[in-house]
């Protein structure tokens, strides 16, 4: 262990006083360069904490505690364990690759975008930290702001309405939360989420804190019908606000069903389970099939999402242990691939000003290195052996069998179809037709390109290769959530 | 001595407004009653300072002095520095009232400070009247112009309305006086003790409340307060959406206390107020092209919500709804201060008139996204907290509906605060100047932002503090 250092705290706060510091840089170059290094060491420091977790243990670890507003009973509480851990690590692995994806692609306002980068980061690490209910919903909001920011100030043409949508459609969902929140604490005394979970809550009460839970958590992951907004966001957002988006948002839903439904409202996640499979594997296949119909790249990578995250829900609401641990690693691997995806989509749309699937047909011949980056992370995406999401998509449709055979022949279709879009648009954009474009003046990746993309194909193939890496750290912790999902289910349903 | 020190806010306010008056009798202009207005308030916060830990009954008492009374008391005096901050040499007041504004000014101050030390009801009468008469003059003292006439028709709504709502105030306190024999608050709660939740009493009350609600602008007590905002240069409209709240939630505290701590029916005219307040306040907010406008009525939602505090009648909801004034306060006149510094020679601001004002001057803007997503209740600003703690209190006592449709209109609010976030961040300006902004007017933005977030991330001293100053 780290001793009495407050790595989490120095986690949370580090980006914050970083975005600090980059308010008062003035020159655009010192500004990237800052931006860089902090992430850069930010992401260092969270490797410490991959060093020092003890993944035999179940519990929360690195837990710091301080009194915050007394008045109200609200404390400053964080702490870490398996699942959180590798969503925090997502998180700063993925703030310094932003960074560089940004590095020309932004041009005006560079230190508002830094600042608003920076302080993003903060607050997802801080989201994934908390362990108050109060601390964690104030960040889960706060976030709100610089990510719509980040869309309305620097995005594509529909920004704005693409920023005021992503606003009060998330915001709209998580208000019931806040309900939820007060509701709880009136019956429990507390707002410290582990004392939260186990707790014998009337059946009805549960089902209602469930609800109020779900349209918050869906909204933010999200469920089909409620992934509205969601192309739009990704579309308008700048190329490093997609990822952020894709990587790292898209999560925190899941994370919440992982951290809230489930344990604190086990009864109530029983009652619903079934109709939430269905929307999942409605969204498999709603995202599949629409994804195979765009002719925007980028359109093509959000809709995959859709998909990629009804994969999540399935597996997280199989409630076995296979199906948990599938989705955990679902959402580190779609974090990785989803979020290298967009970085490509990024990097085409700086060289041709468009995502028209038809306008890039061919370019494999010219940009022979970025074809492979790209051959590879489509390969991940539809879950190819020896990828990375190949054992995620595995132990998730088992996990899922396991419970109805039914669901997973049903769902079955949106696996092809995932294939059939990512290799469509592999085909056109490395190969394409008889008659290309011509792209004589495109140059393939320069350096700094290849480095925002290398790290993301070495945790492609190295998580795929040697799986160990991830489910070695969340096994213990998807356990313990597993027993008190089934076990308090059991205690209400007596 | 010790009645000396007791008194010194309100003494220093005293002095100061008369020596305001004889500013306004010589020849001396503008900049020297603006330098003597700044004077006496940063006396005043001094003083409030000074007299924090003041603790005694004065005046036969009439006129109490406890935590309570002193914190709030600083509240003002710190709210007066950054009115007289947002005003600055007041360019949308006519030219040869201008002196003239900063005595209104200061007598009003006075008044709202002696209205939370009063403890008996003919002093809070007083005290009442004393802030609100001077308001009354300063709502026709803008600029007449072409396309601005406004003012005169909004002043006299102002005056009416707020004599009819004193008149019933006055009828209520009538029966009071009636029930308990005693003018005296805390004779009253005495005497009321035995026939709590009677009907004469809660009707009583009831009316006494109207004033209150008035100056509070909660439905349907509301209707001078878009109009005013309108027609009222901005740095008197800054002026009325800001302090007299909070004077006016003080008092209720001490009124509304006195139906007892769990007076049912009394809970439940106070939600229904709360809720028509809100849902009011909200939807027409909705529709507003005037800045200015939309934050009148999104004040008539914001009364609502302070007035969820007093439903759950308890000293966390007392606590929690004077916590939300003070950064009503903060949010407010953040915003107030972007209009203010937008206008520039006074005119109203359409929403519009804000596009672009990301590139006219970042630091405004910036001020006013904070404002705005304060007043929207987005952490980690004063309005998240300050809703956090009102939802909690009214839920811990059952509330559960009220605070479900409090909640569902903070998300429907959300629309309005971002379309005036669109204008000012996320549309480019067309061929607008950039706004030069003076020292004075940067400190003041920054002070309103470092307030804004102060106040919502380490609520917890001025929560104790007000917690402390309700304990019996």
């Amino acid at each position: 262990m780290s001793g009495a250092f407050p790595i989490l705290s120095a986690l949370i706060f580090l980006p914050l006083l970083a975005a600090g510091m980059a308010a008062l840089i003035g020159q655009v170059r010192l500004l990237r360069w800052w931006t860089l290094i902090s992430t850069l060491a930010i992401a260092g420091l969270s490797l410490t904490l991959y060093r020092d977790f003890d993944p035999s243990r179940a519990g929360f670890q690195f837990a710091e505690q301080a009194a915050w507003i007394p008045f109200l009973n609200v404390n400053y509480t964080l702490g870490l364990d398996g699942i959180s851990l590798l969503m925090v690590l997502l998180t700063t692995l993925i703030a310094p690759l932003c960074v560089l994806a940004s590095w020309n692609y932004i041009a005006a306002r560079v230190r508002e975008f830094m600042v608003c980068l920076l302080v993003m980061e903060g607050a997802m690490v801080g989201v994934f930290c908390a362990l108050d209910f109060v601390l964690f919903f104030a960040f889960w909001e706060a976030m709100l702001i610089p990510m719509a920011l980040l869309i309305g100030v620097w995005g594509g043409p529909r920004r704005v309405y693409a920023a005021l949508k992503f606003f009060i459609y998330t915001m709209a969902g998580s208000v019931l939360l806040l309900v939820a929140i007060i509701a709880l604490y009136v019956q429990a005394g507390t707002f410290n989420i582990p004392d939260l979970m186990g707790r014998p809550y009337s059946a009805s009460f549960q089902c209602w804190v469930f609800l109020a839970f779900f349209v918050s958590f869906a909204i933010k992951v999200p469920i089909f019908p409620f992934h509205t907004w969601l192309p739009a966001a990704h579309v308008e957002a700048p190329t490093a606000g997609s990822v952020i988006l894709a990587s790292v948002l898209l999560k925190m839903g899941a994370y919440g069903f992982l951290r809230f439904s489930l344990p604190i409202t086990p009864h109530g996640t029983q009652v619903f389970t079934p109709y939430v499979l269905w929307l999942s594997v409605a969204a498999i296949l709603y995202g599949g099939l629409t994804a195979l119909a765009q002719t925007d790249l980028k359109k093509l990578v959000a809709y995959s999402s859709v998909g990629h995250m009804g994969f999540i829900t399935l597996g997280i609401f199989a409630l076995n242990a296979q199906g948990i641990e599938g989705a955990v690693f679902q959402m580190v691997n779609h974090g990785i691939t989803t979020g290298a995806l967009f970085l490509c989509v990024g990097m085409l749309y700086e060289r041709l000003h468009t995502r028209e699937l038809d306008l890039m047909a061919g370019l494999g011949k010219r940009m022979p290195v970025f074809a492979t980056f790209l051959g590879v992370f489509c390969l991940s995406s539809l879950a190819f052996p020896g990828t990375n999401s190949f054992i995620g998509e595995f132990l998730v449709l088992s996990g899922a069998f396991s419970r109805s055979a039914l669901l997973v022949l049903v769902a079955a279709p949106g696996v092809v179809a995932a294939a059939a879009y990512m290799l469509r648009l592999l085909q056109r954009v490395a190969y394409g037709g008889t008659h290309n474009p011509d792209h004589a003046a495109v140059a393939d990746l320069n350096l700094r390109e290849v480095l925002t993309l290398a790290p993301l194909l070495l945790l492609v193939l190295w998580i795929g290769l040697h799986p160990e890496l991830v489910a070695g750290l969340l096994r213990p912790s998807v356990a313990h959530l597993v027993q008190q999902a089934t076990q308090a289910a059991a205690l209400a349903g007596r | 001595m010790t009645t000396l020190a007791a008194f010194l806010p309100e003494l220093v306010l005293l002095l100061g407004s008369l020596a305001l008056f004889v500013v306004t009798l010589g020849e001396g202009g503008v900049a020297l009653a603006r330098k003597v207005a700044m004077g006496v308030a940063l006396a005043a916060l001094a003083a409030a300072i000074l007299s924090l830990d003041q603790r005694t009954l004065l005046f036969d008492g009439a006129y109490q002095v406890d935590l309570f009374s002193q914190f709030l008391k600083l509240v003002f005096a710190a709210g007066f520095v950054l009115v007289l901050l947002v005003g600055g040499h007041l360019p949308d007041i006519r030219q040869d009232l201008k002196p003239e504004y900063f005595l209104f000014l200061a007598l009003s101050l006075c008044g709202l400070t002696m209205l939370v030390s009063s403890a008996e009801l003919i002093t809070l009468v007083v005290a009442l009247e004393l802030s609100a008469f001077p308001l009354y003059l300063m709502v026709p003292m803008r600029r007449e112009r072409e396309g601005q006439r406004v003012q005169m028709e909004s002043a006299i709504k102002y005056i009416m309305f707020g004599v009819a709502a004193n008149g019933v105030m006055l009828f209520g306190m009538s029966y009071l006086y009636g029930l308990g024999g005693t003018t005296s608050i805390a004779g009253l709660a005495q005497a009321l003790r035995p026939m709590a939740g009677s009907p004469i009493l809660i009707a009583a009350l009831a009316l006494t409340c109207c004033g209150l609600f008035y100056k509070l602008a909660l439905f349907p007590f509301h209707f001078w307060t878009p109009d005013v905002y309108q027609g009222a240069a901005h740095e008197t409209a800054g002026l009325i959406a800001s302090l007299p709240k909070l004077g006016a939630v003080a008092v209720l505290v001490r009124v509304v206390s006195l139906a007892g701590p769990d007076s049912q029916a009394l809970a439940g005219l106070l939600a229904l107020l709360a809720v028509a307040s809100i849902f009011y306040g909200n939807l027409l907010a909705l529709g507003q092209q005037d800045f200015k406008r939309l934050l009148g009525f999104s004040g008539i939602a914001h009364a609502g919500y302070a007035l969820i505090g007093f439903v759950a009648m308890d000293q966390a909801g007392y606590a929690a709804a004077l916590y939300y004034l003070t950064g009503y306060l903060l949010m407010v006149l953040a915003c107030f201060a972007v209009i203010f510094l937008v206008s520039g020679e006074g005119a109203n601001v359409r929403i519009e008139d804000l596009a672009g004002l990301h590139r006219r001057s970042p630091l405004l803007a910036l001020t006013l996204l904070v404002g705005v997503f304060a007043l929207a209740g987005i952490p980690p600003f004063v309005g998240f907290m300050g809703k956090f703690a009102l939802l909690k209190a009214a839920l811990h006592k059952g509330h559960l509906w009220l605070v479900v449709l409090a909640v569902l209109n903070a998300a429907l609010a959300v629309y309005y605060y971002l379309r005036v976030v669109r204008e000012a961040c996320f549309r480019e300006s067309s061929d607008q100047p950039p706004i030069a902004l003076s020292w004075p007017s940067r400190l003041l933005c920054l002070l309103l932002i470092a307030g804004i977030l102060g106040l919502g991330i380490a609520p917890g001293a001025v929560l104790d503090t007000l917690a402390a100053s309700l304990s019996p």
